[in-house]
């Protein structure tokens, strides 16, 4: 493996993202600790939103800004979004991904970028 | 030079520059947020011109075919005219005759309408009927272009409903009516003609269905068909001869009437429609679904189907929301 190779390439690109959207948003969805948030949004917005979230995380091209991510969550800080929260997302990705069969090393470095987003998420 | 037009808006683009940010410097309000061509937040339509098949990528087949694109990575070579999702009025009202009326059952009528224009449409898709320019109400078209020749809407009587109170009581056959149209991406895409179609209806919800499956079958789908159609008593289905004359004719077709009530003949199934087609075929990957009705029944089934492993770009959907004016 090239020392260049990107972790969003190491992952497998835009084909390991939607490789895992699915299975992300259904563990999302039948997480009993964070699933009151998505009861009532648009499945496929929301489910676009999440691949927007993988790419990124995945460390693949995206524009988020930590002003996006504030204000993109900010009426779900109004309702309670707080660490606990943002742990089982980050829980529920890493699951993901090792049921795709990534290894930790990885799995690590991704949720280290997700991990980063954690205060602007939380608007602090 | 390439041109951008919006509403009555041209906008020359610049070179590299993308819709998105040619159309929101110059004031124009898309919403917008990964600037990634990824979460379909800046999801636009051009209503002139093709998009770049780039512009397209990850989208629904069904938006596909109606030119959808997203704007933050779309940078066309020529011209395209380009509305948002939500801007109603870019399609011109039409006169259509009603060349009969027949109630289906107690309170659902098929509508037969004869458009003074040629209309563009796919089986599944809605129309607005107007009863006067300020007064319109969607149907779905239970008919398929090139099998019918008219327009077909199954319209259901609701209590206080303005619209449906008129079509039902008063509009007559030979009369002229308004009609704009038509909208919505919950149609049959060609292709991938052995995958399984599961579709799920709550009362007048059959109309679009009944038009997506005789679409499918004209097209020559060779995939297992599954109709789940859902009433509370017998009063409320409807079609079922025509529908039991298809699974005579088309050895994929299965149609499954079922009553949510207490009483339940022979031939019946037991049970909200959702209900039963989850019992009946439990892992869904793979599967094509078709959820059309009661708004509730739609947003459960939608999550249900999901979670039983249908890929959400698989799911097409259709709520039949009853306007708070009725």
């Amino acid at each position: 493996m090239s020392q260049q190779e990107s972790l969003y390439e190491q992952l497998g690109g835009e084909a390991a993202v939607n490789a895992a959207v699915d299975i992300f948003y259904r563990k999302v969805l039948s997480d009993d600790r964070i699933s009151a948030f998505f009861e009532d949004v648009d499945m496929e917005k929301q489910a676009a939103k999440q691949k927007a979230f993988l790419t990124m995380a995945f460390g693949g091209p995206h524009n988020y800004s930590g002003l996006d991510m504030r204000r993109g969550h900010a009426h779900l800080v109004a309702r309670g979004l707080n660490d606990s929260h943002v742990d089982a997302v980050i829980e529920d990705l890493g699951a993901t991904l090792r049921e795709l069969g990534v290894k930790e090393e990885l799995i690590a470095q991704v949720a280290a970028i997700a991990e980063s987003t954690r205060n602007d998420v939380l608007d602090r | 030079m390439v041109n951008i037009r919006y509403a009555k808006d041209n906008f020359e683009l610049e070179q590299n520059q993308s819709v998105l940010d040619c159309l929101t410097n110059r004031g124009v309000p898309v919403p917008f947020s990964c600037r990634s061509g990824v979460c379909q937040t800046c999801l636009m339509r051009a209503t002139g011109g093709a998009p770049p098949e780039l512009s397209q990528q990850g989208l629904k087949d069904s938006l596909k075919l109606q030119n959808y694109f997203l704007a933050c990575v779309c940078h066309p070579t020529t011209d395209l005219e380009v509305a948002l999702p939500d801007d109603a009025d870019i399609q011109a009202v039409i006169p259509a005759t009603v060349k009969s009326l027949q109630l289906l059952n107690a309170d659902i009528m098929l509508v037969v309408l004869e458009c003074h224009a040629p209309i563009d449409y796919r089986a599944g898709q809605f129309i607005n009927l107007f009863q006067n320019q300020a007064l319109g109400r969607s149907y779905s078209l239970a008919s398929v272009p090139h099998e019918d020749d008219h327009l077909h809407l199954h319209v259901r009587h609701l209590p206080q409903g303005r619209v449906s109170g008129w079509i039902h009581e008063e509009l007559r056959p030979g009369e002229t009516v308004e009609i704009r149209g038509p909208g919505g991406d919950c149609f049959y895409t060609p292709g991938n003609t052995e995958q399984g179609l599961i579709l799920i209806g709550t009362g007048s919800g059959l109309a679009p269905l009944y038009g997506i499956i005789r679409d499918a079958l004209s097209q020559g789908h060779t995939g297992p068909i599954h109709l789940f159609h859902g009433s509370r008593d017998l009063n409320g289905l409807y079609l079922t001869g025509e529908l039991h004359d298809l699974v005579k004719q088309y050895s994929n077709f299965n149609y499954v009437p079922c009553l949510s009530g207490e009483d339940v003949p022979h031939g019946f199934a037991a049970g909200r429609a959702h209900d039963v087609a989850f019992q009946q075929i439990s892992n869904l990957k793979n599967w094509r679904m078709f959820l059309c009705g009661h708004p509730d029944m739609v947003r459960i089934a939608k999550r249900k189907a999901f979670l039983a492993g249908a890929s959400m770009k698989n799911i097409y959907a259709d709520a039949f929301n009853v306007s708070q004016s009725s």
